[in-house]
């Protein structure tokens, strides 16, 4: 496990870079890995992926599925994928600081 | 010198068949080597390192990969697995070693330029260890670090004109028999289909959006060589609708021995001389065939297309010349109730390019399973729980004899309401007027 620091405060994190605690997250961390999940700037509409997918996990204890998310934000697939690069699980879930997706992927 | 001491897979290396021990300790060697001088770019001693910790797990009897990992490319979210070995410091060499899925050609025929072309990328970039090929059909590239998987791509796309594959809750490669390409049984053509299916689908392949994983497999005819039917959530079979073809001659040929049934296939062994009547005419599971006086006959709107007869006999009996193919759904490993082969949904569809028939039918599939599936519920499984008329009153097909292997035998029968006189809304009070309490 590598531990991250960014801005005074530090991040737990696995090999591909997901947080280990859901605790751990504040908006330095979007920050911090914007880059390497190519992201130059966030948007509002980056921000309403982020904060859907972290109400729906307080609330669910699991990551919406595809079709939720699109359904919820109104965002086609095609645009999430504008928006985060690496789509919706390996993108826009690490930087909201969900666990990282599993099963058979 | 081996870096690390292997024993036990040391005694892989005799034997007849092909030791993937040998391959691997050869490869290691020419790594060191580096007779082409390649700037390798990822640890010279991978291979090294994957001995050594496949050793391990022969020794201890458990794996050494850690749970999971979620890497890949931009603009995809599937085709690489992510990969950590879980003793990074002692195997340095495989602390990654993801794997790439790359696309392959349908019905894998290859030509040598190309896949020195792939092989030097793999060796440059990656461990130049394959798996040829994954059981969904991909080439398997196996080992590589994360910051080499853009810089594959690249190239692949750039140089090769080469995709990746799929992976995650999405449509995984598709793949096919070598249809007719080489095979006179296939009744349509599996690669040609296979491929035009790839190509419209890309974005399904790479983004998942489905409730889970989702594969298409096609088979020239019902022999099965890519195993459709077990295989894949949607499986296409070729088949055909008219006559048999029957050439006398040739069946005289097979009875008086000059041709040896089943193409020679059953040549290692004395079975005897052939016996038309036992090997063809009484093995017929609807015993649609006669052979009296010489000559040879099928009935066939009792003929269930097995193959059999055309297996036993391919120079005197060919396939029909309506041709087509049949649909089959829901096909699943047990994960998470149970093993399904695919049932029949589509007894007999055109499978002419552009196959649009094929396609609709794919779409109103997807429309639905997208909608209702759940969390990880394969096709199979939600017509499972739905039932199987749901799925034929959304692909807008009527319900026929085909469907069924046997009608049902418990009476628990749902009927919808505007097909029954009077609904379901009843007064008590009016029924008591007859019937007192």
């Amino acid at each position: 496990m590598a531990t991250i620091e960014f801005k005074g405060k530090t991040f737990e994190v696995d090999e591909d870079g997901f947080l280990q605690r859901f605790e751990d997250w504040n908006p330095d961390w979007v920050d911090y890995v914007k880059e390497s999940e190519g992201i130059k700037e966030l948007s509002e509409e980056h921000n309403k992926v982020i904060e859907f997918l972290q109400d729906y996990y307080k609330k669910n204890g699991i990551a919406p599925m595809v079709r939720i998310l699109s359904k919820v934000t109104g965002f086609k697939l095609k645009h999430i994928y504008e928006l985060f690069p690496s789509g919706p699980g390996k993108g826009a879930c690490k930087m909201a600081g969900l666990p990282k997706p599993t099963g058979c992927v | 010198m081996a870096k690390h001491p292997t024993p036990l897979l040391d005694q892989l290396e005799s034997g007849p068949w092909p030791s993937f021990v040998s391959d691997l300790k050869h490869a290691a060697e020419v790594r060191h080597k580096n007779p082409k001088g390649i700037e390798l770019q990822i640890p010279e001693d991978v291979i090294d390192d994957l001995l050594g910790l496949l050793e391990m797990s022969y020794e201890d009897g458990t794996t050494h990969w850690k749970h999971g990992g979620i890497v890949g490319v931009f603009g995809y979210g599937g085709g690489v697995i992510g990969r950590y070995c879980d003793q990074p410091e002692k195997f340095p060499g495989v602390a990654h070693f993801h794997t790439v899925r790359v696309a392959q050609p349908s019905g894998l025929f290859y030509k040598a330029e190309y896949m020195e072309e792939l092989c030097d990328l793999w060796d440059f970039r990656g461990s130049g260890m394959t798996n040829m090929h994954g059981s969904t059909g991909d080439i398997i590239w196996l080992g590589t670090t994360t910051p080499q998987l853009e810089e594959i791509f690249y190239e692949l796309t750039h140089k090769h004109n080469q995709d990746l594959g799929g992976s995650g809750s999405n449509l995984r490669t598709p793949a096919c028999c070598i249809g007719m390409s080489r095979c006179e049984f296939a009744c349509m053509d599996a690669q040609h289909i296979c491929h035009t299916f790839t190509n419209e689908y890309q974005d399904m392949l790479h983004r998942p959006q489905f409730p889970y994983k989702f594969k298409f497999k096609f088979d020239g005819c019902p022999n099965g060589c890519v195993a459709s039917i077990a295989r894949s959530d949607f499986s296409i079979i070729g088949t055909w609708k008219d006559d048999i073809k029957i050439d006398q001659a040739a069946v005289k040929a097979y009875v008086g021995g000059e041709i040896p049934p089943n193409a020679g296939a059953h040549a290692g062994r004395d079975w005897g001389k052939f016996d038309i009547q036992k090997e063809v005419i009484d093995l017929c599971p609807t015993k649609c065939m006669k052979y009296e006086g010489g000559k040879l006959t099928i009935e066939t709107a009792e003929c269930y297309r097995c193959m059999h007869c055309i297996n036993v006999m391919p120079k005197a009996l060919r396939v029909g010349d309506e041709r087509g193919a049949s649909i089959l759904l829901g096909a699943k490993a047990p994960i998470l109730d149970g093993a399904q082969m695919s049932s029949l949904l589509v007894p007999f569809i055109p499978c002419e390019d552009p196959y649009d028939e094929i396609k609709e039918v794919v779409e109103l599939v997807w429309d639905w399973w997208m909608e209702e599936g759940k969390n990880r519920e394969r096709l199979g499984e939600t017509i499972k729980r739905l039932g199987f008329q749901k799925l034929l009153e959304v692909t807008n097909i009527k319900p026929m004899a085909q469907h069924v292997r046997e009608p049902r035998t418990n009476p628990y029968i749902f009927w919808k309401e505007d097909e029954v006189p009077g609904g379901w809304s009843r007064d008590i009070n009016e029924y008591r007027k007859l019937h007192q309490r």
